[in-house]
């Protein structure tokens, strides 16, 4: 292996004496608390910053207006503009959920009901939220379009029961959802 | 010694030390977490405030976070005190103790403020006016690092006995720099007790601002031309004081990055404090030391002080509570300049610190002393003696840089 002989830079006096040095720190650092205390510093703007440094302060600012198109929120259901469910309890979203957070309770529409040709819908969807990982796999996968990701980022709860989502839940989330849907068509 | 006497001298200590130092301690800590938040262009602790909302009122009051340090200190005390078995126990709960009660007697020789006067009684603002003012400080102040090396060999683990050594070696390197460096102040002075040093400096100018109070013995030019002696000292003091309090340049006993957590590695909760405790105590003491020998202490300065002594409602004189203001401004002042030091300079190595302490600012405060002893000798002596003086001196200055550049190890080369 080669040797590499490396040379430690020759210092001039100014260096050596150092004050130079710490003066243009202190140059430094002053200027940084000032630009912060002015709510001036360096991507303060872009960060949408509270006014002190970069620092956005939560629970009064949010950062929701500043969320992309795509961002990954909570995993909740649909129904459509008739206010129909979307989901038939494939239970697709709950073998390829990762970290195992869908329970499905699949259940029959009875025959009398106008939609009898769906099939089925789901008793209970469970989806729980401190296994979730965002990871948006159930939307990919759902052949109803009934899952979707949702901005919502702020699920906290006092107890696990609180963290677990009921289908009641979901639904208040997801809300409704436009388009068409081939189940819906009669004559399909 | 009457009744009196005894119960002036109790709420001396109580209020100066309880109510007016100790508090200073969170505070630093708190201003050591907003500043270094705002250098970093971060917000920092803001939010702890008076919960009013849980008594029931509308609106709690953040108060900028100011409780932030109080609420840190429940946290501590509410911890598992935990002792590991490993330990050599009396040691380990004495080091807390030991570094903290060094930092607080210290407390005792700083003048606060000018004496106040009530009912023709007049008490100075200072719990012990002793004649060895800064010799006291530095013989007390010296046993604090007792308390770290204790916890360094106490607590049987090898991080924390590195802590407890580098520690050790620090103190012996600065302690003889940080006592020659104020040998020309005391010099010019002629006094040890620090009361009277305040006083002077309220009267004729401070020692790094000069500017008023000229008479036929403080001349103007005499003053300037001290200057130079003195910031030079207040150079090597200040930096000695940030040595002595293992603050952020040279904070190698306890730097995280090679020793865990240095000498307090094995402890927890209130022992912990403590130690956290005499850090920040050493350093309001620290600045209060310096700004009492070279930046006026209590006094206002530009000749406004004989005026505010003289203030008074009847028989009560109370120009000593405006001067404990200034004093408590300047140490304010003085704690956030010690903050900044630490957000900025990053920590030495270890040989580059014993190299500092022992061959530049132990040479430095040397010349420096034999500097400041013949400008202030100079008026009484000829010309003549003065210039011989002088040659000598600049001989001596480069004798030691001669020899300082000389014993520098040349690093080996290890290949040709």
């Amino acid at each position: 292996m080669a040797v590499v002989k490396l040379q430690r830079p020759k210092l001039n006096f100014g260096e050596k004496i150092y004050f130079g040095a710490l003066i243009k720190g202190f140059i430094l650092t002053m200027t940084h608390a000032v630009k912060s205390l002015l709510g001036k510093s360096v991507g303060a703007e872009t960060l949408a910053s509270s006014g002190l440094g970069v620092t956005m302060q939560f629970p009064e600012q949010r950062w929701d207006d500043h969320l992309p198109e795509y961002y990954r929120g909570a995993p909740a259901l649909v129904t459509d503009e008739q206010g129909r469910e979307r989901c038939v309890s494939c239970q697709l979203c709950e073998f390829i959920c990762p970290p195992k957070a869908i329970k499905i309770t699949p259940s029959e529409i009875p025959s009398d009901d106008p939609w009898a040709k769906v099939e089925k819908r789901p008793l209970e969807f469970d989806i729980d939220m401190t296994r979730c990982i965002y990871c948006g796999m159930c939307e990919e996968v759902c052949p109803e379009q009934a899952i979707y990701l949702r901005k919502d980022y702020l699920i906290t709860g006092l107890k696990r029961a609180d963290m677990v989502h009921n289908k009641k839940r979901l639904y208040e989330i997801g809300g409704t959802r436009v388009g068409l849907v081939n189940k819906w068509n009669e004559l399909k | 010694m009457d009744i009196l006497q005894i119960a002036i001298i109790l709420v001396k200590i109580v209020t100066l030390t309880f109510l007016v130092v100790l508090p200073l301690v969170p505070l630093s800590v708190y201003f050591e977490r907003r500043f270094s938040a705002i250098i970093q262009d971060r917000v920092g602790p803001n939010r702890v405030g008076i919960p009013f909302s849980l008594l029931g009122f509308k609106k709690d009051f953040h108060l900028f976070g100011l409780v932030q340090p109080i609420a840190d200190g429940l946290k501590l005390f509410l911890k598992e005190d935990f002792t590991p078995a490993h330990v050599r126990k009396a040691f380990y709960w004495m080091a807390p103790a030991l570094t903290v009660v060094p930092a607080l007697i210290t407390v005792c020789v700083v003048p606060f403020g000018s004496p106040i006067s009530i009912f023709g009684h007049t008490e100075k603002l200072v719990i012990a006016d002793l004649d060895i003012g800064p010799l006291f400080v530095f013989s007390v102040a010296s046993l604090s690092v007792y308390g770290i090396t204790l916890a360094g060999w106490s607590s049987n683990s090898k991080f924390p006995f590195i802590g407890g050594v580098r520690s050790t070696a620090q103190m012996i390197s600065y302690e003889i720099a940080l006592g020659l460096s104020i040998v020309p102040v005391l010099m010019y002075y002629g006094d040890l007790n620090l009361g009277t040093i305040v006083k002077q400096q309220a009267d004729h100018g401070w020692l790094l601002l000069p500017l008023w109070g000229h008479d036929a013995t403080h001349t103007l030019s005499s003053k300037l031309l001290f200057w130079f002696p003195a910031a030079i000292a207040f150079l090597i003091f200040t930096i000695s004081i940030f040595a002595e309090t293992n603050r952020m340049p040279f904070d190698l006993p306890e730097c995280e990055t090679e020793l865990v957590g240095g000498y307090h590695t094995e402890y927890s909760s209130m022992k912990f404090a403590m130690f956290f405790m005499g850090e920040y105590a050493a350093m309001v003491i620290g600045s209060a030391l310096i700004i009492t020998l070279f930046l006026g202490g209590w006094s206002i300065g530009f000749g406004l002080d004989a005026v505010v002594e003289k203030l008074h409602i009847g028989d009560f004189y109370y120009g000593g509570f405006i001067h404990m203001g200034c004093f408590m401004t300047k140490l304010l002042a003085f704690i956030l300049f010690f903050i900044l030091v630490r957000w900025t300079v990053p920590r030495f190595r270890y040989d580059q610190l014993m190299k500092l302490g022992w061959v530049v600012f132990f040479e430095a405060a040397l010349i420096n002393v034999f500097l400041a002893a013949l400008i202030v000798a100079a008026p009484q002596l000829q010309a003549a003696i003065i210039g011989i003086g002088s040659v000598l001196l600049v001989i001596l200055t480069a004798a030691v840089i001669w020899v300082a550049k000389v014993s520098e190890e040349q690093p080996k080369i290890l290949r040709a």
